[in-house]
């Protein structure tokens, strides 16, 4: 089974960012909008798209991600650090990680 | 220094002003990220990990007082307070918003400095010997030809568009500090029997995952061909470089297939045809970039030596300093201040905003205001007097930036690595954070001696781990950080590759590891031997035994 949310940076100050629910875009990894099929991450990824075209984001991309103890989270390391900041700068540390 | 004339002033005021309106017309919709891409990156701006990453150059690695203050400013004003000196002499940014791009630019351009050719398959910042002009083993400053090399490879038509980035190091010096041998052209300036000054010229060095050490094409190229000798070798590196494959587009390559002679025949071939011609450097033209790194106004040594030696006496953590981070220097009662940025557990090459302010201070205070930054990610004071040394240790220490850790087991190359680079494997600073931790002790540090750990998080190699006398290297197994070790590398002019030891460690091990590697060459070395003349001498075999024995 699939389990992915679309991130992608903010294209004017370069901020990652994950697509919500309503279809606008936070950085909070907690916000991000769980697509649970092919079908549901190919429509995100579309808004994501377009939202690029939009000029609101650049480099939109899916993410593998997994439910644990009823939070999301990435299922790569990298993608982890992404969402949450580097680790060896605590001060960074970006809010969304969820319960 | 170098300063600016009217031509490099109105070049890079034109930049900034053509990346403004590039910016805006990004911004604005007028040009898709695939057309912006390069325009940026022209421009030293990355989108990386986290956000975008501008990459500062700093020619040769020097850098006045007011550079640096206005490094700090930027740190403050348009990141998040810090900045990371780089194995390249050069500076990151890791926040800056690409809105405020043009602007930070501009304010950099205020001080003669710009990020253009930090990016792209052209000549990159000329790196340098970080004493250049102050090392008391030197033939002549380099920078005068690491100048000379930016005049001619700024924007040349014909280099702008290489098979790959190229990568010009030079040093003056017997001892290679500029890790020469691992670049694409080095160049070491030497007297010849005549006693004439000339160059060395080496070709075909490199990291990443083909690293290579370099080979001579010519052992003595005089001064006035330096520039129709180098361009020579651009043009048949332009000509039979590799376009087709991106992992075999680096010259080094092209030297490996074609082999050195073939290599040497071809250049010397070109060079005929272009000798004695326009790029011939008139001796008048030399003599004009010299005058830009005059000596200083140097006092008479005076009782320098002598204040120093009883100020070693009286306070053993500053002679601890001092017999670590100060060098000799070529002038009587001078001496070439280093100062770490490799603090217990700190992040290798990291400077805060405040931090560079108190360098730029400490400069101005205590030497001719100039700056230089190091291939080691470390600062360097050049022209402090030896009675000095004792105030600016005090304000060092003041600041967090007198750790006496040169060429010891903590100071630690690190690339940025997982944390901040979207192309690496594994985490590269934690490991120098734990290991720094784990040799904090200053005596067993001292006792261990000269030990060079250079860790990268990718095969890029962008943390120097192939020469490294250990190297460590991220990879990643099935998602897990491991890292591989390699031992017995070297960047000096004894440059060498180094060898995987065996098979990678877990991020859980490494450290132990590490120290493993340490222990053991306590225990075989022989009395003066660093550890990598012990690992020239006895091999892998002990070190192989105490990390794989058990399994
Ligand atoms: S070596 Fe790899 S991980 Fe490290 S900075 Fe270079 S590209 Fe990034």
């Amino acid at each position: 089974m699939i389990t992915q949310v679309v991130t992608a940076n903010r294209l004017v100050d370069g901020i990652v960012v994950f697509l919500a629910a309503d279809g606008g875009w936070s950085e909070r990894f907690d916000l991000a909008a769980v697509s649970r099929s092919e079908e549901a991450s190919r429509r995100l990824l579309g808004i994501a798209e377009q939202a690029e075209a939009d000029r609101v984001v650049v480099a939109p991309y899916l993410i593998d991600v997994r439910e644990e103890d009823g939070a999301v989270r990435p299922v790569r390391f990298r993608e982890h650090i992404r969402a949450f900041g580097p680790p060896v700068h605590p001060q960074f540390a970006r809010p969304g990680a969820g319960a | 220094m170098y300063r600016y004339d009217e031509f490099d002033r109105t070049f890079v005021d034109q930049r900034v002003a053509q990346f403004r309106d590039q910016v805006r017309r990004r911004l604005e919709g007028e040009l898709s990220e695939d057309e912006f891409r390069p325009l940026r990156l022209m421009n030293g701006l990355y989108l990386q990990l986290h956000a975008y990453m501008l990459r500062v150059a700093v020619p040769y690695g020097t850098l006045s007082a007011a550079q640096m203050r206005k490094l700090a400013h930027i740190a403050r004003r348009y990141d998040r307070g810090y900045g990371h000196f780089t194995t390249r002499q050069n500076i990151q940014y890791n926040w800056p918003k690409l809105s405020e791009t043009p602007d930070l630019l501009d304010e950099l351009a205020e001080v003669e400095m710009h990020a253009i050719q930090t990016s792209g398959n052209c000549i990159r910042n000329v790196t340098a010997d970080q004493f250049a002009g102050v090392a008391a083993d030197e033939i002549e400053d380099p920078r005068i030809y690491a100048e000379i090399i930016r005049q001619w490879s700024s924007l040349h038509p014909e280099f702008s568009f290489l098979p790959r980035k190229f990568k010009v190091a030079v040093t003056g010096a017997t001892r290679d500090r500029a890790a020469v041998k691992v670049h694409d052209i080095g160049l070491f300036i030497r007297r010849n029997a005549a006693g004439e000054v000339g160059f060395e010229v080496v070709v075909g060095g490199g990291q990443g995952r083909t690293p290579m050490i370099a080979k001579t094409v010519r052992s003595f190229v005089e001064k006035r061909h330096l520039l129709s000798y180098l361009e020579a070798i651009m043009r048949v590196y332009n000509q039979f470089g590799r376009r087709d494959n991106k992992f075999k587009a680096r010259i080094k390559i092209l030297v490996h297939e074609i082999g050195i002679e073939e290599f040497t025949r071809r250049v010397e071939a070109e060079w005929a045809e272009i000798r004695d011609g326009v790029l011939d450097l008139p001796a008048d033209e030399v003599a004009r970039i010299h005058a830009y790194f005059a000596p200083p106004a140097y006092e008479p040594e005076g009782e320098a030596a002598a204040t120093l030696a009883r100020q070693r006496l009286s306070d053993p953590a500053f002679n601890a300093w001092v017999r670590s981070n100060a060098v000799a220097h070529k002038q009587p009662g001078y001496a070439i201040a280093n100062i770490s940025l490799k603090p217990e557990g700190g992040v290798p090459g990291d400077a805060t905003a405040e931090q560079m302010d108190a360098v730029a201070d400490l400069a101005e205070q205590y030497s001719f205001s100039e700056i230089r930054v190091t291939h080691e990610q470390n600062l360097v004071l050049p022209d402090v007097r030896q009675d000095a040394l004792y105030e600016l240790w005090q304000a060092l220490d003041a600041q967090g930036l007198a750790t006496p850790n040169l060429n010891l087991v903590t100071d630690i190359i690190a690339c940025p690595g997982l944390d901040y680079c979207s192309l690496a494997n594994a985490r590269s600073i934690p490991i120098a954070q734990r290991l720094s931790r784990r040799f904090a002790d200053l005596k067993r540090q001292h006792d261990i001696g000269e030990l060079r750990i250079k860790i990268s998080g990718c095969i890029n190699a962008c943390g120097h781990h192939h020469v490294g006398h250990i190297g460590i290297l991220g990879v990643d197994r099935k998602g897990e950080e491991y890292y591989q070790i390699t031992l017995g590398g070297s960047a000096d002019e004894d440059a060498a590759i180094g060898k995987i030891i065996g098979p990678a460690f877990s991020s859980a091990e490494v450290v132990d590891a590490l120290e493993a590697i340490v222990e053991t060459y306590l225990r075989v070395r022989r009395e003066g031997e660093r550890f990598i003349d012990t690992y020239g001498r006895v091999g892998a075999e002990p070190f192989k035994e105490v990390l794989y024995a058990a399994a």
